[in-house]
């Protein structure tokens, strides 16, 4: 008896520290008027501007961020916020002036040098900030993030702050359509308090936005209020946003069902079948700045050698598009018809056609394409996809299906899985790839420029099938150095009319960006980027 | 006593070390998780080798081994990609999960017990078949559909409850999730029970208990039932280990964010630090409960002593 109560003793010893252990958390906020929460996912870096490359994080800088220009959230176009004018006279050397009246909502006034020491900050290689090659087109870049080996300088030579108001840019080539990248999230002003103290900004980020951040428990929370002395014209409409983390977008859906939240950005694959049923007005399918594409893999002779052009347009012929995005995405993707998007307008670049006979299903046709192009290689191609996230098995196996019953093969075409998408990135920088691999390309500034030069440029910096082509690169550059923006525009089309001969990419669909809300809200609407416009949206 | 549990501790070290290193491989076996910080953007050489470096990717798999014991034996768990110490993530997703985890825990014993001793002293009758089939019932379904089916009945059609769990995950609200998590492993203790209990109910001691004219709750509950739950504690202790890692499902469910969500959002963006980090604390769970369940057979059984 007097053993078994000692035995006891320990045991109970042992389950007090585990019961202590978990004694801890409670605490809720108070909800305050006219708050809307709405789903979030967990950002993959830290919130610095020119270290967000993903667009959960994006969103958060977006509402606590006002850069020089900002994208119309209709029609795309960059129009001036923090900005009196950009000016030049050559299209190389840029003089930016800014407005008055400006601060952040800690009080310090924004100035030149917040914006040139941010983005000295951005693009210095020992600060480690993945966008960093977007300042890579200011004189002075290749001193402060080398190829290889330590920076020789701290700032770029191509910024210089001349006054509180104004500053100029030096680019190391010509570049028309450069002031537009602008609004994009790298290029945000910085308080001094993101130099002097990193880590306390960190946890609680200060910007020039309609919001401020009041807390943000990382993995799981961000409450964001209305800044009542934001200085902008497009105030908040709301009392502030609380951004909840979800992992799964099911939950978030149920949660919105449940009346347990607003506004969800991320319709479930499962529920587009009914989500009409079950939100009526308050469901949105608009189109989003992306583009999928099936990308060749260029360094293998098989696809990309002399006279393959006609396999890959064969190939491309072989997709029915219009039934995978009816049946598959429930018309939550529009079939492509050139290697841009319709966000961008017919001004912007965006051409509707432009591929031609080459992006339409023709089974008679695509099969003699492939005939005369060699056949597939080997008699059976792969199309290399990541498994984990974002169901592509679904939509792979639908184009194999297509090209299948088109060449009256079973099995001329079969997904290849991978794991993980760092496996499949890794896989695809390191020219591994011996058949075509989905591609997916989401705008960084909604300029036609953006959707050619990192793709399909010679050496690029997302060139991931490593396609090259003289004409190609003429045209972009002839592009980049013409003044007049619609010049520049159509240059940049018949650049890619290259693209519609050689198909080193397959357009697949654009995209659409889709949400669902409560009946609690209005005004909500998508920007280009198919992120919520949050500052218009209003509490009922 | 103590000098049993000093050794058993002690034994952990080895065990300790053997896995971490293991988990450690095989994460590091799924390939380099620094291109993916990129997006479907190509990484930037120079940056990829800063990050590297600075992870410590750059160096071989051994010495990225010992370095990171080395951290952890200062406490000292690295650091996940979004620049939060990993220490911090475990700080708050431990304690939530180590909540749910006792209140499945807790639901599976009470009901998983109790229906056990109902179902194992009537043996054969209707109470005990419909019982069988009952935890047959739950055994074959995935915990994501009972997940779902329940989360959609109880939080959208009927709202008795929320159907996602706050940050600060309160006990009230992981009462649901709780019974999802316990279920399979309920029907499971049901039927230990069950079965421990109506093999000892024909031992010589409960005859003699009998004979002796104890009172039948007595005989049940001082003889029949302690001697009948060594099996059972056995399998609730290892458990316990099982439902904190095996919560991944749940926890997703639900939008928990303890260990099941970490480690997903870990494996997903292959983050070694974090991935192997909490594998290594919910070994020591693992351990440690083992140790719990070894000491509590004593407790139910005197004749079992340590030295």
């Amino acid at each position: 008896m007097r053993r078994g109560a000692m035995h006891a003793k320990w045991a109970v010893c042992a389950v007090t520290v585990a019961l202590v252990a978990t004694a801890c958390g409670g605490g809720g906020g108070g909800d305050s008027a006219g708050v809307i929460s709405a789903s979030w996912g967990d950002p993959q870096n830290p919130l610095e501007p020119a270290n967000t490359n993903e667009v959960q994080g994006g969103k958060v800088l977006e509402m606590i961020f006002r850069g020089l220009k900002k994208y119309n959230p209709k029609t795309a176009a960059a129009e001036n916020v923090v900005a009196e004018k950009i000016t030049t006279e050559d299209s190389q050397n840029y003089t930016v002036t800014l407005k008055d009246g400006w601060t952040f909502s800690n009080g310090e006034k924004v100035t030149a040098k917040s914006f040139v020491d941010a983005w000295n900050y951005g693009a210095l290689l020992d600060n480690k900030q993945k966008n960093a090659s977007f300042f890579q087109y200011i004189e002075g870049f290749e001193k402060v993030h080398p190829e290889k080996g330590m920076p020789t300088a701290k700032t770029m030579s191509g910024l210089v702050v001349k006054d509180d108001k104004t500053f100029t840019v030096k680019l190391n080539q010509k570049f028309s359509t450069w002031p537009e990248m602008l609004g994009y999230s790298a290029f945000m002003p910085l308080p001094q308090a993101f130099f002097t103290d990193h880590d306390a900004w960190l946890k609680k980020p200060i910007g020039n936005g309609p919001y401020v951040v009041e807390s943000y428990t990382k993995g799981s929370a961000m409450k964001l209020r209305k800044w009542e002395k934001y200085p902008g014209p497009d105030k908040a409409k709301n009392g502030g946003i609380d951004l909840r983390v979800y992992t799964d977008n099911n939950t978030a859906y149920t949660d919105l069902q449940a009346g347990n939240l607003d506004l969800v950005d991320d319709v479930p694959a499962a529920q587009l079948m009914n989500v009409k049923a079950d939100l009526g007005d308050r469901y949105i399918n608009q189109p989003a700045g992306i583009i999928q594409t099936l990308t060749f893999p260029m360094y293998q002779p098989a696809w990309g050698g002399p006279g393959k052009e006609k396999l890959r347009r064969g190939v491309s012929m072989a997709i029915n598009r219009e039934e995978i995005t009816k049946e598959i995405f429930q018309n939550t993707r529009t079939p492509a018809t050139d290697w841009t998007s319709p966000v961008l307008k017919e001004d912007g670049g965006y051409k509707e056609g432009l591929c031609g006979e080459a992006c339409e299903f023709n089974p008679g046709k695509a099969k003699q394409l492939i005939e005369e192009g060699g056949g597939i290689p080997g008699g059976k191609m792969t199309l290399a996809y990541n498994a984990d996230t974002g169901s592509h098995k679904t939509w792979i196996d639908a184009i194999c299906n297509s090209i299948n019953k088109t060449l009256d093969s079973d099995n001329a075409c079969v997904g290849a899985p991978f794991g993980t998408f760092a496996d499949f990135r890794n896989k695809i920088t390191a020219k591994q790839m011996t058949g075509p691999f989905r591609a997916g390309w989401q705008m960084d500034y909604p300029l036609i420029q953006n959707f050619l030069q990192p793709l399909y440029y010679t050496n690029a910096s997302s060139n991931d099938g490593k396609f090259s082509n003289a004409t190609f690169d003429k045209l972009v550059d002839e592009a980049n150095a013409e003044t007049d923006v619609g010049e520049a525009v159509s240059m940049f089309q018949d650049a890619e009319k290259v693209l519609a001969a050689q198909m080193p990419a397959i357009p697949l669909w654009y995209q659409n960006g889709s949400g669902g809300y409560s009946d609690r809200i209005g005004d909500v609407m998508l920007n280009p980027f198919s992120v919520p416009v949050y500052n218009e949206i209003t509490v009922s | 006593m103590g000098r049993y549990v000093i050794r058993r501790l002690l034994q952990m070290i080895p065990v300790f070390i053997g896995s971490t290193f293991l988990i450690f491989f095989m994460v590091y076996a799924l390939g380099d998780p620094v291109a993916a910080l990129f997006g479907e953007k190509a990484p930037d050489p120079a940056t990829v080798a800063r990050i590297r470096h600075d992870l410590y990717l750059d160096k071989p798999l051994w010495q990225q081994y010992v370095h990171y014991m080395g951290q952890i034996f200062r406490g000292d768990f690295g650091t996940a990609f979004n620049g939060q110490p990993v220490i911090e993530l475990m700080a708050s997703a431990f304690p939530v999960t180590l909540r749910l985890t006792l209140v499945a825990i807790v639901i599976e014993m009470i009901i998983g017990i109790v229906l056990g001793v109902f179902s194992g002293l009537r043996r054969g009758r209707s109470l005990d078949t419909s019982v069988l089939v009952f935890t047959l019932v739950v055994v074959s379904i995935p915990t994501f559909v009972s997940g779902y089916v329940l989360q959609f009945l109880f939080g959208v059609k009927w709202a008795w409850v929320k159907p996602s769990v706050s940050t600060d995950a309160p006990l009230d609200e992981l009462l649901l999730p709780g019974v999802v998590l316990a279920l399979v492993s309920l029907a499971y203790v049901t039927r230990l029970t069950r079965t421990s209990l109506a093999e000892n109910a024909r031992a010589d001691y409960v005859r003699t208990a009998v004979a002796k004219g104890l009172p039948r709750h007595r005989v049940i509950s001082r003889h029949l039932l302690r001697n009948s739950l060594i099996p059972v504690v056995t399998f609730i202790g290892t458990d316990i280990g099982a439902l904190m890692g095996g919560a991944i499902v749940t926890e997703r469910i639900f939008n928990i964010h303890g260990v099941g969500f970490q480690l997903y959002q870990g494996i997903l963006r292959q983050n070694s630090p974090t991935v192997v980090g909490f594998v290594t604390i919910l070994v020591l769970v693992f351990l440690v409960a083992n140790l719990l369940v070894d000491l509590l057979y004593a407790v139910l059984d005197p004749r079992i002593r340590y030295a």
